[in-house]
């Protein structure tokens, strides 16, 4: 199969639908093909790459100049296109790819709300990731806008309508942005009737600390170091995102060294909060054992991280141009030697997983997202696969060293919060393997390459399956070696609208559990 | 449920003892002697994130896990700021969540102790102060005492919370 075998087509139905593209370029973000269209053309662009089965991924903005550059992503058989059009300043107002693509609903109100971009037919008006501190009329992205700008005078945000239920026996039940555990901060407002609810809606933004603003400015290894803590339990991958977006602006090669050892740490992040993430669910549903088991064995997966890679969470292990630290002998045995006793003990807590009949009574038909709402919304990695959708970027378009690997990607069709536990089952399992090969068949050779910055303009997109899903990092430079632009997209922003859906008809007190069973970044959402 | 019984007979106590972790369970002793001399034994806390990455809340959950199980030394995490004695701060506060913290703080019967937990809690951090962000926890609301670390580990977590106790 070739990468970009049914672009033709697309392309041909553009044509049909008298879509002007201006310029095409297979080169310049590679892997992504860049198609440039007018402003006019945008949301029909969308229209037809949805009849035409492709998936939604992404949209940002940037400022140039007296211009905004909207890129937006669409997805088919792993292969990104980019489409990508410009709006003055002055007058900056686009069609929307909502009605098409419910997924970009969000990402839409977030760039509205950060540059004043209009999407004059986007079907919500309401702001998102902006509350109620900074005036309605400065947008923090635009190049005018001080980074240092003193907000609003705290108060809490009582003008966002939610929507309300009417009726005998009705209630409103408000939870956060302080939630009741360890846990990120958000606001969720259920409409319940009983134990039933009728509606959920998530009202997230609250740890918005202005990343893509900081990161203007910064040179590669201090974008490196903010890509690994916009959301912490992913910080190889986001890390990885941004350096390969970096790299690929440079055009630096990354010595295969160094890009096994990246692989090695992405599926030890994988493994480690799969782990986390099952005994998590187990511990919502009052299966305090299999709580304790999970966290025991993630507790030793960090152990050996923090022996061999230096940190337990594997921040700024990665940097530009490679890894930052080359595991010796005795530390790569090390980890080689984990695998197999941690095969040992998912062997037996496995079975007690797949059949305890009160953790099956809780969690099977649990919170079901069904396969048409999760390609609508075009959820990803566990969400998805749990609905059947098979995407898996290490698989359908390999980055290396994966394109040397045999990636398995497990699907389930039950989209329930038990398939979402499955497909984490499983994938810990295959990461496992993965981890055999990786470092069993470790190249030799250096760790890095040097880094040298590339002229400004230079531009790069970053594309991983993080173990929520697919990331894509957009990183423009500027003058100097420094960052003009960069927006990572987290996977949290396509999977916690199908939370609002998968809850309906559920009882609250299963809210916990579905929740856990999504677990999206609240982080690596507000930005 | 014999398969279960069998898995914890096989895997035992994993709770770090003496021989095996003496800084653990020094620190683990102190707090436990710091708890019972101000807190009658029970200390607890609430936890709230004003905006961190998310990588101080996976530290502080690990403090639960069978190998530091840091109730074992009165320590334990409440669920309304009207039941703590602490409140544990991560992240450099977001601008978005001031109020939600000035408010928590309020709710958080006196008198309290504040910890700032992590290098953003503790000093801004890789964010700083910017206009979404507030910076240190101390520009926000009185902190007593901090916890370095990006993010902390669970010991140095305890040995934090050790000190902050020592301190007051």
């Amino acid at each position: 199969m070739n990468h970009f075998d049914w672009l033709s087509e697309l392309l041909a139905r553009y044509q049909d639908e008298h879509i002007l593209v201006r310029r095409g370029s297979a080169t310049q973000l590679a892997p992504a093909h860049l198609l440039e269209i007018d402003p006019e053309d945008w949301g029909r662009a969308a229209q037809v790459a949805a009849g035409y089965a492709c998936r939604w991924a992404g949209v940002w903005a940037e400022q140039r100049d007296e211009e905004f550059v909207i890129t937006a992503a669409v997805v088919r058989e792993g292969d990104h296109l980019l489409l990508r059009t410009q709006v003055p300043v002055s007058a900056p107002l686009l069609t929307s790819h909502t009605p098409y693509f419910p997924g970009a609903d969000r990402m839409e109100r977030h760039v509205q709300d950060m540059y004043g971009l209009v999407f004059s037919d986007h079907p919500d008006a309401r702001r998102w990731s902006r509350h109620n501190r900074w005036a309605p009329d400065s947008y923090p992205l635009r190049k005018a806008f001080a980074l240092d700008s003193m907000p609003l005078p705290a108060a809490p945000e009582q003008d966002y309508n939610f929507i309300q239920t009417q009726g005998a026996g009705a209630y409103e039940i408000p939870v956060g942005p302080v939630h009741a555990g360890i846990i990120e901060p958000g606001h969720f407002r259920f409409q319940a009737v009983g134990e039933t609810v009728l509606n959920l809606e998530e009202r997230l933004g609250y740890v918005h600390k202005g990343i893509e603003k900081i990161a203007e400015g910064r040179d590669a290894p201090g974008l490196a170091r903010l890509a690994g803590r916009v959301s912490g339990d992913s910080t190889v991958h986001h890390a990885w995102a941004a350096c390969m977006a970096m790299e690929r602006a440079a055009r630096i090669m990354v010595p295969p060294r160094a890009l096994a050892l990246r692989a090695v740490l992405a599926e030890r992040e994988r493994i480690a909060n799969h782990l986390g993430d099952i005994g998590a669910i187990c511990n919502d549903v009052a299966f305090a054992f299999m709580w304790q088991q999970f966290a025991r064995l993630r507790e030793l997966w960090l152990r050996d991280n923090a022996a061999c890679c230096g940190h337990r969470l594997l921040m700024d292990c990665i940097v530009p141009g490679g890894v930052a630290h080359d595991p010796d002998a005795a530390q790569l045995s090390h980890l080689r030697a984990a695998i197999d006793p941690l095969r040992r003990e998912l062997a037996t807590l496995y079975p007690i997983l797949d059949d305890h009949p009160s953790l099956e009574d809780r969690l099977a038909t649990t919170g079901v997202l069904s396969a048409e709402q999760a390609r609508r919304l075009g959820c990803l990695g566990y969400v998805g696969k749990a609905s059947g959708l098979d995407y898996d970027l290490r698989r359908d378009h390999p980055y290396a060293p994966y394109d040397r690997l045999h990636v398995h990607s497990p699907t389930f069709t039950a989209g329930d919060v038990e398939a979402r536990m499955q497909v984490r089952m499983q994938e810990i399992l295959d990461s496992l393997e993965l981890l055999v090969t990786l470092l069993d068949t470790l190249p030799d050779g250096p760790v890095s390459a040097p880094w040298q910055a590339p002229a400004a303009g230079g531009e790069g997109i970053g594309l991983v399956e993080g173990w929520r899903g697919e990331i894509i990092s957009y990183v423009r430079f500027g003058a100097d070696g420094r960052i003009a632009r960069y927006f990572p997209r987290d996977p949290s922003w396509l999977n916690w609208p199908a939370l609002e859906l998968l809850i309906h008809g559920n009882i609250v007190p299963d809210f916990p559990v579905c929740n856990k069973s999504v677990n999206g970044s609240y982080s690596g959402h507000d930005l | 449920m014999l398969r279960i019984l069998n898995k914890i007979r096989r895997t035992g106590l994993i709770t770090e003892d003496l021989p095996r972790e003496p800084v653990l369970e020094q620190v683990g002793e102190q707090l436990r002697a710091g708890v019972a001399r101000q807190f009658q034994g029970s200390l607890a806390i609430r936890q709230v994130d004003a905006g961190s990455c998310n990588a101080c809340e996976l530290e502080i959950h690990a403090l639960n896990n069978g190998y530091y199980d840091i109730e074992r030394y009165g320590v334990h995490f409440v669920a309304s700021p009207r039941h703590a004695d602490v409140l544990l701060v991560t992240g450099p506060v977001s601008v978005h969540m001031e109020t939600a913290l000035l408010r928590t703080y309020e709710a958080t019967p006196a008198p309290k102790l504040v910890i700032a937990a992590g290098d953003c809690a503790a000093c801004g951090g890789e964010f700083g102060c910017s206009y979404a962000s507030r910076g240190a926890v101390s520009n926000v609301i009185p902190v007593d005492a901090v916890i370095p670390g990006c993010p902390p580990t669970p010991l140095a977590l305890m040995q934090g919370i050790l000190q902050a106790l020592e301190q007051t």
